[in-house]
């Protein structure tokens, strides 16, 4: 393969450059076998975190030559992760959160979107649960936004007040 | 929108690295050749996620280098079809609105799967919901760099593997020259409710 990657550092970052270097990315040819289980967000934020912390106290004393692939694609989703609610989960959180949705007959994949978006809105439910309307009456819906923003930690959003973050402010809303 | 995929591989570890751990520099070689990179069919790799069975090295005559046959797990980012992300918008055409992740940028809505009635306003280049109400239209602009919520509809892999010089697809390779095509590419929809803007959907 002849192409340049342009790669930065991680920490030095700009937009501009990270963009390039996910625009330039190309396949490889690999062997798998088998897909396992879906990650939570929240899972892979940790693993993330600690894989940057280890990094850390490693690159110090040798150089990480080639790891510029590495080094974008984990502070590209760190960044990604830690503007959602999972942030904020722990396993024992979700681990109560998994408990409480028994009741709820939900499909993994419903669950796993739930804990990963944290709804708080009846619509937003009605996305992610399929055929909502037939499997849910309203009371149940609005049990589980309940046991949803009860249980799960608020994300980046509800501290964002004290934080000046770069985060588009919401403006206009429909009717 | 992550998964776990178990892997396997043989990985080359050249002599000048035997001071070290062999599941270092195993690691280190794995998230070398995979971090950043999409596996045909398979999705975006992320990173290691552990390493479960090594089996024996071996040294070939003539490298001084040990390969060892590794099986580990992977962190692949591929949401499941149906699956609901958030995005934000990184720009317009008339193809439709493309929709960036940060860390994965190939993502499409088409026009056919905006909501509707929508129509691309050709001085600004950016897409509009011409949204109804009793009081009459109001135009709801999809401008770069707001965040969306977008259903996964579609997936594609595309096998961006380099082919053998004048081969029999001389064809198929001369048309892929002029432009890289993306080896992984999303399509996604907002045409239901409670999809699109955030903010379309925040009651204040």
């Amino acid at each position: 393969m002849q192409h340049g990657r342009p790669r930065v550092p991680c920490g030095a970052h700009t937009e501009a450059e990270s963009s390039a270097a996910v625009a330039q990315r190309e396949a490889v040819p690999f062997q798998r076998l088998r897909t396992t289980k879906q990650r939570r967000h929240g899972s892979v934020y940790q693993l993330l975190t600690d894989l940057k912390e280890q990094r850390k106290e490693s690159g110090k004393n040798k150089p990480s030559a080639g790891q510029q692939n590495l080094n974008s694609i984990t502070y590209e989703t760190l960044k990604y992760i830690s503007k959602t609610p999972c942030r904020n989960q722990s396993p024992e959180i979700v681990q109560e959160f998994l408990t409480a949705m028994k009741s709820h007959k939900l499909t993994k994949a419903e669950k796993l979107q739930l804990l990963n978006h944290r709804p708080m809105t009846a619509v937003e439910i009605q996305l992610m649960v399929e055929e909502s309307e037939e499997r849910l009456t309203e009371e149940q819906i609005e049990a589980l936004l309940h046991t949803v923003t009860s249980i799960l930690p608020a994300g980046p959003e509800g501290e964002q007040s004290k934080s000046a973050s770069s985060d588009a402010v919401m403006e206009e809303d429909p009717a | 929108m992550f998964v776990l995929v178990e892997m396997v591989d043989t990985v080359r570890i050249p002599p000048w690295q035997f001071e070290r751990k062999l599941n270092d520099s195993i690691a280190e070689e794995l998230n070398k050749k995979l971090a950043n990179k999409v596996v045909y069919n398979v999705g975006l790799c992320i990173c290691l996620f552990d390493i479960t069975k090594l089996e024996d090295a071996y040294v070939f005559p003539g490298d001084g280098a040990s390969h060892t046959k590794v099986h580990f797990r992977y962190v692949v980012f591929h949401p499941f079809l149906d699956e609901i992300l958030i995005g934000k918008i990184k720009g317009c055409s008339p193809e439709g609105v493309h929709v960036s992740l940060g860390f994965f940028d190939d993502i499409l809505i088409p026009p056919e799967s905006l909501q509707q009635p929508a129509k691309f306003d050709e001085t600004e280049q950016v897409w509009v919901w011409e949204y109804e109400t009793e009081e009459g239209a109001h135009d709801l602009y999809m401008d770069t760099g707001e965040e969306i919520r977008f259903r996964v509809v579609d997936e594609s892999f595309v096998d961006t593997s380099p082919t053998g010089p004048s081969s029999a697809e001389a064809a198929s390779s001369s048309e892929e020259l002029p432009k890289k095509e993306a080896p992984y590419t999303l399509v996604g929809s907002i045409s239901e409710p409670g999809l699109g803007l955030l903010s379309w959907w925040t009651s204040n």
